[in-house]
């Protein structure tokens, strides 16, 4: 990247610049004449210049030039006006100047400012395509925080100072010139001392400031530190908790502040003595003017009319010098910025961009072997991990590679995935290097997986088919409003530098899936998944979450179908009372009182319990009957019982689990509350105490909590209050309450509670471990287990797939490597956090069935379990960096050697 | 069936009989109301062992796997409490045990049971004694085997 930021600026804004000067020098022209317009208007009509006469006339604008070679040419005759006339025509083309000079600024600020945006897009853009093309021993030592904020922050002055770099310093230049100028002519010696002061001033304050920059450059690079730091502390928030270490992090913190104090504190020093320094000198020119001029003056070496004329024009010198040298610094403040900047992102070895060329079409399948030609890696303490390995991996060749973790079998796995590159040696396909081979090519038909796995922000859907996103494949028609918007956007886009790649194309490339499109993608996702077991935890993501109505439509239409199912399956499988449906004429004891009330669900956040609670119609229905009577002796009974039972325990005893309806940090509130209340009728409580106490009765379950505190009539009343909440619900509840309806799907109730339509029973044992079996069954019955997986793939995964398990993560991680359809499929023990047990069985799956099923990729795995190595064409042992054996499973075994002691 | 005729059941097992009725009353709250019917399982040998359960009603056999397969061992009725040492020693279940008619149980859960021993030191001992005379109980047997193994050898 160019060093110097004024060339940066120039090579890539050139005409831009050119074209801001010109009209800046034109926008000079009506300044000056606005300038001059007051003293015409005054002395002219005002008082009366050439108006001597009542009735004299003027002529106005004439416009007359003395051409060279051809005379004098008149352009436009002009006006006879009088008096009055003049006075109003002037001051209206007073008000036109002001109006065009108002414009000009306008016009200028904007250019200047689009133009720094488009220079800050560039920047920013070209500094992440250089971490794109980073080499991958960089991100060892570079931390993300740190990067981000250079992209995000340290660049940010840059764009400011783009529209200002070539303008300002012409025009203010000019003006002091001006200014210096015509105090030379006024008297050449005072001109002289004015000069010198100024040349003063360019000397010494860039001197000081040379102190003012290294401080600079300190608080950005401190700030940065910072930001790397924050950035630590939230990835390793886990570790800081485990070791009692938050104390550490909060005085390291805490050190580093102070000394970003202690740099900005100096700076701030520094910048007003310069300040004051700067002013002095300014002020100081006066002063030698009345002094030294005033001196010559009374010596009558000089005429008073020249000095006044002097100190007249030196009024307009300091203005323009402050702020040349304002920009002055500027200038040098980014400059610092963006060298540090630049210094960064300067790395050796960058990726050519040839290599990351966009390739729209296909990339041809690999048909020739995968050498490793005397290869050497070290690691980066220079600790060799390999020494001069060679080997072939020959296309649809599987191989096993296996020795302990120390072998190097991981860095070869990790070279032929271009994560390591080679010390020596290095890795060929038909001849030519792994590492000059696009990655158009090496990206699609190799795929790589191990155990550190990486998810973007994002559905699962998203991050599954990440691997196949490499170029936009279809071309996104716009229409109206938006083609204009999007053709706007692809000429910024050319302008700043930026690439014209539509983000809202089809990137997925489903053909080399090996499937049409989007429709058909689940024949290859569901084997996918089901190799490496997480459609059961991708159904269960499913059935917990809220469906997407308006996506989702084949398996929401198909809702009742599927509530009935699951009845006759529970009938056929005797298992009836599991599940106690939703009936509108009956209350449903194994849910809670308030779900028995609403018999629907909320949609959060736009209505809560609270909302409802507090709403009058809500309270109206409650009053009926005396419903909330009944409810507010429960909520007393069942407060006396939680009392009773948890008042003696310590507030985080594991008892308290069970307590659903309060907290332990409730209890002693409900104690004196009980105190008060208990024995007297509602009236003793005041309104905000009865919904305390009605609001236990809410979260009531008879089975699950056996009171005794609800018997038919009761029930019977709730059922009665139920149909007349529905009955006359306000358009405004309606619109944000569903009410349970056995033909329709809920759209804010989970899939699972729209499956079952009722609540499990509590005395059913390992009830839910059956349910989800049954349901896996019925979806596939049904063919609707492909739609309930695309509902768990709009699950978000969180920021780096956090919300997701670790093993859930690696089984993904290998499901896109699979779902790549690579002719190299590299595996680097990808799987440890799952058990042996499940690492076996997902080995065979990929092993037995995705590699026969027609496609037959190389599969290269470096294997964790030895035994696992007789699946395999071909396996290869190494130890301490050496490749030691290679051969088939049969002929190592018999061998005797490093495999053996291995294998047993 | 209620929370109070729960404690009330609870009472009349010898483990909980010296604990205060208002303890028996939190355990039973704490604790899941678990139904099973004839066949069901509540736990198979070989299993973690998570939970102890008393019953409440309904009858159970223990069954243990042996070499010509699964036999029955002993069969437990209402009042009793079953699991409990395969929570004491952290072990997986050393028996299976099934439901022969409809039951019902109070399961309390692991982390449950050893907090109400440490609280209540009553119960420690009750577990003790019934630990004690089971092992008294089977060294008896396994003396009788030995001699009656070691009069066959003389035979």
């Amino acid at each position: 990247m160019e060093k110097s930021l004024t060339r940066y600026i120039w090579s890539n804004t050139r005409l831009q610049q050119i074209w801001i000067l010109i009209v800046v020098a034109v926008s000079m022209i009506p300044y000056f004449l606005s300038f001059d317009l007051p003293k015409q208007i005054v002395n002219g009509p005002i008082q009366g210049t050439g108006f001597e006469s009542p009735g004299a006339t003027q002529t106005f604008m004439r416009i007359r030039y003395d051409v060279p070679y051809i005379g004098e040419v008149t352009f436009f005759n002009g006006l006879e006006l009088t008096r009055f006339e003049t006075l109003m025509a002037l001051s209206f083309v007073f008000l036109l100047l002001v109006i065009i000079n108002g414009l000009f600024k306008l016009y200028i600020n904007t250019y200047k400012g689009r133009l720094g945006e488009r220079m800050l897009r560039r920047i920013r853009f070209e500094l992440i395509d250089r971490v794109l093309r980073f080499p991958p021993a960089q991100f060892k030592r570079v931390k993300s925080a740190e990067i981000a904020t250079m992209i995000k922050d340290e660049v940010e002055p840059m764009g400011g100072f783009t529209g200002d770099a070539f303008v300002q310093p012409a025009l203010l230049g000019g003006q002091a010139l001006t200014a210096l100028v015509f105090i030379i002519m006024q008297n050449f010696w005072l001109g002289m001392i004015a000069a010198g002061i100024v040349a003063i001033q360019g000397v010494v304050i860039p001197r000081m400031r040379k102190r003012l920059l290294e401080l600079g450059r300190q608080r950005q690079l401190t700030a940065r530190e910072l930001s790397g730091r924050v950035g630590e502390i939230v990835d390793g928030i886990g570790t800081i908790h485990g070791n009692d270490t938050s104390n550490y992090e909060r005085a390291d913190i805490a050190a580093r502040l102070g000394l970003i104090f202690s740099i900005r504190y100096d700076l701030y020093q520094w910048k007003f003595l310069v300040k004051f320094i700067n002013n002095f000198l300014a002020q100081v020119t006066p002063f030698l003017f009345y002094s030294i001029g005033g001196v010559l003056a009374l010596q009558g070496r000089l005429d008073i009319g020249q000095l006044v004329a002097v100190i007249n024009a030196y009024k307009d010198l300091p203005g323009p010098l402050k702020e040349l040298i304002d920009w002055d610094q500027a200038r040098q403040d980014v400059q610092v910025k963006y060298a540090q900047v630049v210094e960064q992102f300067n790395v050796d070895q960058l990726v050519d961009a040839k290599i990351q060329a966009l390739a729209p079409e296909p990339a041809n399948r690999l048909e020739h072997s995968l050498h490793a030609v005397n290869l050497t890696i070290s690691d980066d303490s220079g600790a060799p991990l390999l020494h001069h390995i060679s080997v072939e991996i020959r296309p649809s060749e599987t191989v096993a590679i296996v020795g302990n973790s120390a072998s190097g079998a991981e860095a070869l796995a990790e070279a032929f995935a271009r994560l390591v590159w080679p010390d020596q040696g290095r890795i060929t396909i038909d001849g030519t290097d792994l590492l000059e081979l696009p990655e158009s090519i090496t990206g699609r038909r190799i795929a790589y997986a191990a155990s550190d796995t990486y998810f973007f922000h994002g559905t699962l859907r998203d991050n599954l088919l990440y691997g196949l996103k490499h170029a936009p494949l279809t071309k996104v028609e716009y229409e109206g409003k938006h083609a204009i918007k999007y053709k706007w956007n692809l000429n910024e886009a050319r302008r700043a530098g930026n690439p014209e790649l539509d983000l809202n194309s089809d990137w997925v490339d489903y053909s080399s899936a090996g499937v049409t499109g989007p429709d058909d993608l689940f024949k290859v996702v569901r084997p996918v998944l089901d190799a490496v077991l997480i459609s059961q935890d991708i159904q269960d993501m499913a059935l917990r979450s809220l469906v997407n109505t308006a996506t989702h439509t084949d398996l929401t239409d198909r809702i009742v179908e599927l509530r009935e199912a699951l009845r006759k399956r529970l009938k056929k499988e005797n298992l009836e009372d599991l599940v106690v449906p939703f009936k509108l004429k009956e209350y449903n004891p194994q849910a809670t009182i308030g779900e028995n009330l609403l018999f629907g669900t909320m949609k959060r956040p736009m209505m809560t319990n609270r909302k409802l609670a507090a709403h009058p119609y809500f309270r109206s229905v409650l009053r009926e009957n005396d419903l909330y009577i009944d409810l507010y002796s429960m909520g007393l009974e069942i407060a006396s019982n939680a009392v009773e039972l948890f008042q003696d325990l310590p507030p985080d005893h594991p008892f308290f689990q069970q307590l659903t309806f309060m907290t332990a940090d409730d209890i002693p509130a409900y104690q004196i509350l009980l105190q008060k209340l208990q024995g007297r009728g509602i009236e003793a409580a005041s309104p905000e105490e009865r919904s305390n106490i009605i609001r236990l009765s809410f979260s009531y379950i008879e089975p699950r909590h056996r009171f005794g505190l609800l018997n038919d009539e009761l029930m019977a009343k709730i059922v009665d209050a139920r149909a007349r909440f529905h009955e006359n619900l306000p358009a405004d509840l309606k619109e944000v309450i569903e009410r349970y309806d056995p033909k329709k799907f809920i759209s804010s109730a989970t899939l699972l509670d729209n499956v079952l339509f009722g609540r499990v029973g509590f005395a059913q044992t390992d009830g839910s471990d059956k349910l989800r079996e049954i349901m896996r069954d019925i979806f596939n019955k049904l063919g609707l287990f492909e739609s309930v997986l695309s509902i768990g793939l709009d699950f978000d995964v969180g920021s780096g797939g956090k919300r997701l398990t670790n093993v859930q993560r690696q089984k993904l991680n290998v499901a896109r490597a699979l779902l790549k359809r690579s002719d190299y499929l590299i595996l680097n023990r990808p799987l440890p956090a799952l058990d042996q047990r499940v690492q076996d069985r997902i080995t065979h799956n990929i092993m037995e069935t995705i590699h026969k099923e027609g496609h037959s990729p190389s599969i290269i795995w470096v294997l964790s379990n030895t035994s696992l190595a007789k699946l395999f064409d071909r396996v290869i042992v190494f130890d301490s960096g050496a490749l030691v054996e290679d051969g088939t499973h049969a002929t190592l075994l018999e061998k005797n050697g490093v495999f053996k002691q291995l294998a047993s | 069936m209620l929370l109070k005729d729960e404690v009330e059941m609870l009472r009349r097992v010898p483990l909980f009989s010296g604990v205060a009725p208002a303890k028996l009353k939190l355990l039973a709250f704490t604790s899941e109301r678990v139904s099973y019917k004839s066949g069901q399982v509540l736990f198979n040998q070989g299993d973690p062992a998570d939970a102890a359960y008393v019953i409440l009603s309904g009858a159970a056999d223990i069954l243990a796997d042996s070499p010509s397969g699964e036999i029955k061992v002993a069969e437990i009725e209402h009042d009793s409490i079953v699991g409990e040492i395969a929570i004491l020693c952290d072990t997986t279940r050393t028996a299976t045990v099934k439901a022969n008619s409809p039951l019902e149980a109070l399961r309390i859960s692991k982390d449950h049971f050893i907090k109400l021993l440490s609280d209540y030191p009553e119960m420690t001992i009750e577990i003790m004694r019934v630990l004690a005379d089971r092992l008294s109980h089977t060294t008896t047997e396994l003396s009788e085997a030995r001699s009656k193994q070691k009069q066959h050898a003389l035979k």
